[in-house]
């Protein structure tokens, strides 16, 4: 799409969500873009990701709404079912809350309730994480909630070529798909993607080939792991990395193999420890390898609390690479 | 007076109200014998609404509806048979008996949604007449609530972004007077729901819900605004309903005087006597409608008992698009 695109060519995850948006706005034209603050004149998107794509696609199809996600959040489920493929943003996590109802009741479920006659392919944009002493309710990671639901599917992507072909794949799945992005790590550059190339939903990536113990992480904890792999290299233990990518429906097979090799996991997420993602993970691996594990499945995650505003707190809410090293020698043991 | 629509019009209203009826009275009475196990909202009282509505609409159109919805289904063409199955959770229901009475579904009727909760069908409603207006379609969108639905925030979220946004959807509130067990001046604001439009600077009508001339009239000026272009209506029309909230509430918190004199004036062998006294149509055209009806219900019935219970293989089916299950 893009000739002059080079090898070396680096972007952060905002142009990636950017070039993402405008390639399928231009590849389909059932995609519709709507969200607070998304059109050029409202500013193009809080953090500018949508910057641009409401002059080049016209206000019909790229649409600031009013601060109503229940409204415009249903009005993307009708909009879905009608044959449209739309994209909302909530513009933070937190904000899901006022509209779950049209989420888990209504786009999870109608496939089917109606018995597959109807389906809902829609994405719900939204970002979150801490970092910038959002306070209880601005920070929180609660992807749980929606792996909770069956019929919904859940993206959280960690870098910028991730983040552009996890966006064209979730657009162009036909499942409802919440896609998380990660607030703190949206300036970051990475290797740009390839234009125009999807990632399909449900296919972790193996991250760094290891051989003594699987690092299994997803959105911000894909930042430390490799941190902390590094360090613990230097000690001779050898970590193998997954990203998980779309942490609903989990990709076992990756998780499985790579664990059969390794027989230790430890799994990172930044939401907090209880009921998570990572008590998935943990017990899926148990059920399938409690045999052949030389230590039982670690998980690190943030502290079981609201995460709080003060700079000190925040920092101490959220897990430590020490957290992670800890646990890897846990298992080590 | 308004002008009286054509004969074949006011039949046509006539056939879905009789067919609604005749429906309704068939599922309580296979429930009292113990052949439909479900939760059931009888519409019985509602029957002109969707009758008088329908007729202004197409396949094409889209309608959204709500637990208390058979009426709307079988008003907008929705086949007898498929919902019968549905009820009876046979694999030829509409839904293959996944969604059952409060999810009735059948998009090659329009209808999109049937939502078990309060006020959610309003910002889905918006959202099937956006994907109309976004592709230039001339369709409208229905989407059907009752009065205490008013109450909750999505429809006022939805009536002010529908109105932002010009958005082609009829707003029907079928107002019978109960949220649940509560009456609506015990839990509503405002004197009209209609007045509400006001608010989102939209018509407001409160019409006779249970007179289907001027149903027609006040259905057909929104739905004409609303494939013109220009915009939203809420239209609120005064009903009852005559089975309370669910099958089985004794109704114990509806007056008695206020439930006599609603049933005294049923709606339904009210119209049929004016479509004779005013010699719109004679008994035996009537009679013929009445037992083509029976003749269907019966053959829905039979279809819906004689068809296979769905096999709980499909609990695992229809979750996710079929190439990612």
């Amino acid at each position: 799409m893009n000739a002059e695109q080079n090898a070396e060519q680096k972007i952060n995850t905002i142009q990636a969500i950017n070039w993402a948006l405008d390639d399928a706005l231009a590849k389909h034209s059932n995609v519709i873009l709507f969200g607070e603050e998304v059109a050029d004149p409202e500013g193009g998107g809080v953090l500018k990701a949508t910057q641009g794509l409401s002059s080049k696609y016209g206000a019909n199809r790229v649409r600031s709404t009013p601060i109503s996600e229940m409204g415009f959040v249903g009005a993307a489920v009708g909009a879905a079912i009608a044959g449209m493929r739309p994209v909302a943003e909530i513009m933070l996590m937190n904000f899901v809350a006022v509209c779950m109802d049209q989420i888990t009741n209504h786009a999870a479920k109608l496939r089917f309730m109606s018995g597959g006659q109807t389906h809902v392919p829609l994405v719900l944009r939204t970002m979150t994480g801490t970092g910038f002493q959002q306070g209880g309710q601005h920070s929180d990671f609660l992807e749980a909630w929606f792996c909770h639901t069956p019929g919904i599917k859940v993206v959280m992507p960690s870098n910028p070529a991730d983040a552009y072909g996890l966006m064209l794949g979730a657009i162009e799945d036909d499942d409802p798909v919440l896609y998380v992005e990660h607030l703190a790590s949206y300036w970051n550059p990475g290797a740009a993607p390839k234009r125009g190339q999807a990632i399909a939903l449900g296919k972790a990536r193996i991250a760094r080939p290891g051989k003594d113990v699987t690092l299994i992480g997803y959105s911000r904890s894909m930042l430390d792991i490799p941190v902390v792999a590094e360090t613990l290299a230097k000690d001779g233990i050898d970590c193998e990395i997954i990203d998980l990518r779309t942490v609903s429906p989990l990709d076992m097979e990756t998780i499985l193999n790579s664990v059969k090799k390794t027989r230790r996991a430890v799994v990172v997420h930044e939401a907090v420890r209880s009921f998570g993602v990572g008590a998935e993970v943990s017990a899926r691996i148990h059920e399938a390898l409690f045999r052949e594990l030389k230590a039982p499945v670690q998980r690190v995650a943030s502290k079981d609390s609201p995460v709080p505003f003060a700079k000190q707190l925040e920092a101490a809410f959220i897990y430590s690479h020490a957290d992670i090293e800890q646990a890897v020698r846990h298992t080590m043991a | 007076m308004e002008l009286i629509p054509p004969a074949d019009i006011l039949l046509d209203i006539y056939r879905r109200m009789t067919a609604i009826k005749a429906n309704d009275e068939r599922i309580i009475a296979t429930m009292k014998a113990g052949r439909l196990t479900m939760p059931y909202y009888s519409a019985r009282g509602q029957e002109c609404i969707p009758a008088a509505v329908s007729v202004l609409l197409t396949k094409e159109d889209y309608l959204v509806t709500i637990y208390r919805g058979i009426h709307d289904m079988i008003a907008k063409g929705v086949p007898t048979k498929l919902i019968w199955a549905e009820l009876a959770g046979r694999s030829t229901g509409t839904c293959k008996g996944k969604g059952g009475p409060m999810h009735v579904t059948h998009p090659e009727s329009g209808c999109m949604v049937t939502t078990g909760v309060v006020g959610a069908g309003l910002p889905i409603g918006c959202g099937l007449a956006l994907a109309a207006q976004v592709r230039g379609e001339k369709r409208v969108t229905v989407t059907n609530f009752g009065d205490g639905a008013s109450n909750i925030g999505a429809f006022h979220e939805s009536l002010n972004l529908a109105s932002v946004w010009k958005l082609p959807v009829i707003f029907m509130c079928q107002n019978n007077r109960y949220a649940e067990h509560t009456s609506y001046a015990k839990g509503t604001s405002i004197e009209s729901i209609a007045e509400r439009a006001k608010s989102y600077s939209m018509p407001g009508v409160r019409v006779d819900g249970n007179d289907p001339v001027a149903l027609y009239h006040v259905a057909r000026a929104a739905i004409e605004r609303a494939r013109a272009g220009q915009g939203p209506t809420l239209i609120e029309a005064m009903t009852f309903r005559f089975n309370g909230h669910l099958l089985g509430d004794m109704g114990d918190y509806i007056p008695k005087a206020e439930y006599q004199a609603a049933l005294a004036a049923d709606p339904y062998p009210r119209y049929r006597q004016w479509l004779v006294q005013e010699k719109h149509a004679a008994p035996v055209a009537l009679d013929a409608i009445d037992a083509e009806v029976n003749e269907e219900l019966e053959a829905a019935v039979k279809f819906a008992f004689d068809s296979p219970l769905t096999d709980p293989v499909e609990i695992t089916r229809d979750i996710y698009a079929a190439a990612s299950a």
